[in-house]
């Protein structure tokens, strides 16, 4: 390793809770980082990363205090300096990316003030001078006309973009080191592949040093040089990115390999049973409880972090691999790629081609014009969604994908009636879903159920799980006695693997997949036939991903259930769906089987979409087709994707809207572009993923 | 933004123009008339029509009401019957004092309370922010007659600082005498004042200090002083600045109890006497001039917001 820049030894971190309890955060964490190096610091939520990238940055969440171990930075003790000289560090040598942009700039100050106010105070310029620089440095994060930029205020600019003065930000004081928390995390895929490109760029030209703190391994992957795995508060595996992707020596860190979903191989990842437990608060191995390697002793003595092999990365420079396991030469040798393909199983179903849901040329408009629109006779923008020909079969699960602003969420609220079509039917057997949902018959809203993201926001935190699988099981049969509701609510916690006794429990006292589970629970309470899901496993954490999942597949292969599955995790469609519809500014694309979505001929919008998509493989590239420049509004005329094309053909993609082509041979394969299908095919001759 | 404060403008005076309609229809709806006010026990059929030929009021309602609206415009309220004089006159001088009352007990009162909201956030749950927010409290609890009370006990009567009772003519000069005669009513109208803004500002300013932005300030390595005055501050302010107007507003029906406890000549105790001897047109006056400051003082905490706030001084964006 090259000169040592941080070095923490030995750090726990904890709070004391009201009661006096002392709770740990961070236990005994040794880490160490060489100038010009990026760490990956993976786990799930609640491991202790985001803590522990704090501390490097000499910052506790107040409330929390060091219980042991230090942390120092160039030699300084970050916690025991005094409170000048921290500041001083602070921003010029060690700066910190945040995860939330949006939230981390000032609101009621200009970009480019904030800016310059790093550079007064990190690099020493003032007045015109650090005017120009902020204007340079935005220059530098690649955002387009940044003098206009530097006078907007947040609020005006668009995820990415903030993203971007954030970086920006932290380039002002030329920093040695820099900390980044999930910097990308909720951005759509494009525009974090092309964050993650530039961050790239910039630690190779100016040789910085980066902490790349991230729950995604495909983003781990693609920008760490070294990777440490954090679970319950310790490091539980620490070696470089190609040793922790191609032969993981914890069991943890394989079950995390093995829970995601991948671009490459379709069906459903193994899931980890279990939760983690809070650090230090078992005798031995912390994983014990979840491993399927356990013995005698992981329950009883905690394991070192041992160096179990050294190797030479590209610069030939030694490093070792630790694992913290008893039985990680039991790991080591198995031969992990092989393994891997065996944890996927396949949910796929037959083709039944009964149509369940018919949707047939819908519009949707947000526009309502006012009183005075309507007297001036003002000009309609275009329809936020429109034109939308789908069928979805009973007993399958199609996928609608696209980034944020493509309708996705738009065309299931229509189908769901919180939302009127302007134009268009929608259909279910011989019922018309264009009504309002307070305007179906019982009987109807029964069938069509619909889960949310965000189980925290859909489930009231004031009723007991009791309370709230009362509710549908109430609604939608009456005749049913208190004694059969009560057998009912328990059979519908078997189905989604609760136990029992979560009946008296509150949403404040489970876990985010616990809560989803619930939230699913619910919805199924009503034995619905169709089932809408809102980027149902957005919120949860890889591992529950998996099982929430699982779950799912296993109800509908029970029911018959069929789900429109809304989601931005390209990865996640390719595990779950049958068939998948891409849609851009509220228009569709292509519509084809999953095989057929992931393998050329691609529309360009969905090729760009898959190029942007990360594999947990640090060997694989993202391929950065389109601008990921954010569009407010669909185009008046022509192809949606007309203004980010990178294969254009001219003036006839701003003024016909393409046919939809199906390629040769394509079972459901239809793709709407000007480009001719085997010019396409031509184009893209690599497969993006190959089974 | 022009069109944002060409709105809430238009919505101020459409609010006060139906405060208006209101207070005349009350008046209207009240038995009897200005006529019967004034007359009184010595009423004949013959004096009252001499009387409402005089003055007008046998016209319809309607245009009553317009004349009267036409006259308020052009600062003219009409004249009191009972007190023989036009009401402009013998609101004048009130009002001025009235004024000056209510503007010294904001110019102490606002920027104290801001201070010690700061002050108090940042050091929450530690022994200044204790005894500070436990004194607020006493301040908001007590009601503004009591605390009056207490401190003409206290600073007239016990250590004769300042003068209890108001014993000046309603024209007097304002000067230090002046001061001196107010600084007791101001310090009453501050300590409520204060109490209510304190809390909120309080509150606010500890969410914004544990706010995503304030933490990155911090690890940008901005000085604690720039974090709050620059970063912290003025986020602060932005959810209170409606309330530091209701207190303001709430200060104008202060000022009646607390001008009646030191006899103090402001448009407060004159509104009483005027209903309590029945002088309509009076009345009818300060309930409009009451009811402006509210909608002005409104008015101006909405397009203060709008300086403070970015994302409703700007449209364009995403």
């Amino acid at each position: 390793m090259s000169e040592l820049l941080v070095d923490i030894q030995d750090l726990s971190v904890g709070y004391t809770t009201k009661y006096g309890k002392l709770v740990h955060v961070l236990r005994n964490v040794d880490l160490q980082i060489g100038r010009g190096e990026t760490l990956g610091l993976v786990g799930e939520s609640g491991c202790g990363k985001s803590t522990l990238g704090q501390a490097m940055m000499g910052f506790l969440r107040s409330g929390s205090k060091i219980l042991g171990g230090r942390v120092t930075y160039q030699g300084h003790d970050m916690f025991a300096m005094p409170a000048k000289e921290l500041e001083s560090i602070r921003g010029r040598s060690i700066a910190l990316i945040p995860q939330n942009a949006g939230q981390s700039l000032t609101p009621t100050l200009r970009v480019g003030k904030q800016i310059v106010e790093a550079l007064e105070l990190n690099a020493q310029i003032k007045g015109a001078e650090a005017d120009a620089r902020a204007v340079e440095l935005l220059g530098q994060v690649r955002l387009p006309s940044p003098e206009e930029m530097a006078t907007r205020y947040p609020h005006e600019l668009s995820g990415g973009q903030q993203q971007r003065v954030a970086v920006a930000m932290a380039l002002a004081g030329n920093p040695d080191m820099l900390v980044l928390d999930e910097p990308t995390t909720g951005l759509d895929v494009t525009t974090q592949a092309h964050i993650l490109e530039l961050l790239r760029d910039i630690v190779k030209e100016m040789g910085t040093a980066m902490m790349y703190i991230s729950h995604d391994l495909g983003v781990i992957a693609r920008v760490s040089d070294r990777v440490s795995v954090m679970y319950a508060g310790e490091k539980v595996e620490d070696a470089t990115a190609s040793q922790i992707f191609k032969s993981p020596s914890h069991p943890y860190t394989r079950g995390l390999l093995e829970s995601i979903p991948r671009l490459t191989l379709s069906g459903i990842p193994k899931s980890m049973p279990g939760q983690p437990p809070l650090p230090a608060t078992l005798p031995g191995c912390h994983f014990e409880p979840r491993c399927e390697f356990a013995t005698d002793i992981c329950g009883t003595t905690p394991p070192k972090l041992e160096a179990i092999s050294s190797a030479a990365d590209n610069n030939g420079i030694m490093s070792s691999h630790f694992a913290r396991c008893h039985h990680w030469d039991k790991l080591a040798k198995a031969d992990f790629s092989e393994e891997l393909k065996d944890a996927y199983q396949d949910v796929r179903k037959k083709d039944t081609a009964k149509p369940a849901i018919t949707i047939t040329d819908v519009a949707i408009s947000y526009y309502r014009p006012g009183f005075l629109d309507n007297l001036m006779n003002t000009p309609h923008p275009p329809d936020t969604v429109s034109n939308i020909n789908l069928t979805v079969n009973r007993g399958e699960t199609v996928a609608l994908v696209g980034e944020s602003g493509s309708g996705k969420s738009t065309i299931v609220r229509a189908v769901s009636g919180l939302l009127p079509a302007k134009d268009g039917a929608i259909s279910f057997e011989n019922f018309d879903l264009t009504t309002d949902v307070d305007d179906r018959p019982m009987e109807l809203r029964k069938r069509i159920q619909m889960i949310f993201q965000n189980p925290d926001a859909s489930l009231n935190p004031r009723h007991s799980v009791t309370e709230i699988l009362d509710q549908p099981l109430k609604l939608y049969f009456p005749n049913m006695s208190a004694a059969e509701r009560d057998k009912r609510k328990e059979e519908l916690l078997d189905r989604v693997r609760l136990g029992h006794r979560y009946l008296t429990r509150y949403p404040g006292q489970m876990s985010g997949g616990e809560k989803q589970r619930v939230a699913i629970a619910r919805a199924f309470a009503a034995d619905p036939e169709v089932v809408l899901c809102d980027e149902v496993t957005s919120a949860l954490d890889v591992s529950v991903q998996a099982a929430v999942l699982d779950l799912l597949a296993d109800l509908q292969k029970e029911h018959g259930t069929t789900y429109i599955f809304i989601t931005h995790d390209l990865a996640v469609v390719r595990a779950f769906a049958d068939r998948v519809a891409v849609l851009y500014q509220g228009r569709l694309c292509e519509v084809g089987t999953v095989d057929e979505i992931y393998a050329p001929p691609f529309h360009p919008y969905a090729e760009t979409l898959l190029g942007a998509a990360l594999e947990p493989d640090p060997d694989m590239e993202p391929k950065l087709l389109a601008g990921d420049t954010p569009e407010s509004s669909p185009p008046e005329t022509g192809c949606p994707f007309q203004r980010r094309c990178p294969v254009r053909v001219g003036e006839i993609c701003d003024t016909t809207m393409p046919d939809w082509v199906s390629p040769k041979g394509a079972i459901d394969h239809n793709i709407r572009c000007h480009i001719p299908v085997e010019e396409l095919l031509a184009m893209q001759t690599e497969p993006i993923a190959a089974d | 933004m022009i069109r944002l404060i060409g709105r809430r403008i238009f919505f101020a005076l459409l609010t006060l123009l139906l405060v208006s309609l209101i207070v005349f229809i009350s008046v209207e709806a009240l038995p009897g008339d200005m006529a019967t006010a004034y007359l009184g026990r010595d009423a004949t059929p013959e004096s009252l029509a001499v009387l409402r030929e005089e003055f007008g009021l046998n016209a319809p309602a309607y245009q009553r009401y317009f004349s009267w609206l036409g006259g308020i415009v052009q600062g003219d309220f009409g004249d009191s019957l009972v007190r023989d004089k036009p009401v402009s006159e013998i609101i004048g001088n009130r009002l001025r004092n009235t004024m000056v009352l209510a503007i010294t007990a904001s110019l102490v009162g606002i920027p104290l309370a801001i201070f010690l909201g700061v002050f108090t956030a940042l050091t929450r749950d530690r022994w200044p922010d204790i005894v500070v927010s436990t004194i607020s409290i006493f301040g908001m609890t007590l009601p503004e007659f009591v605390t009056g009370t207490i401190l003409v006990y206290v600073f007239a009567i016990r250590l004769k600082w300042f003068q209890g009772v108001a014993t000046m003519p309603s024209d007097a000069p304002i000067d230090a005498e002046f001061f001196n005669i107010i600084a007791l009513p101001v310090a009453t109208l501050t300590l409520v004042m204060v109490a209510h803004i304190l809390r909120l500002v309080r509150t606010s300013m500890i969410d914004v200090m544990i706010s995503d932005y304030v933490q990155m300030a911090r690890l940008k390595g901005v000085p604690a002083r720039q974090i709050v005055f620059r970063h912290a501050l003025p986020n602060a302010m932005l959810p209170t600045i409606n309330i530091v107007a209701l207190t303001i507003a709430w200060l104008l029906g202060g000022v009646i109890i607390i001008e009646q406890v030191f006899n103090f000549p402001g448009i407060g105790n004159l509104m009483i006497n005027g209903i309590s001897d029945r002088d309509l047109a009076l009345v009818q006056a300060i309930a409009i001039i009451l009811a402006a400051f509210y909608v002005g003082i409104n008015l101006l905490a909405d397009l203060m917001s709008l300086v403070l706030n970015p994302r409703l001084r700007t449209a364009r964006g995403h």
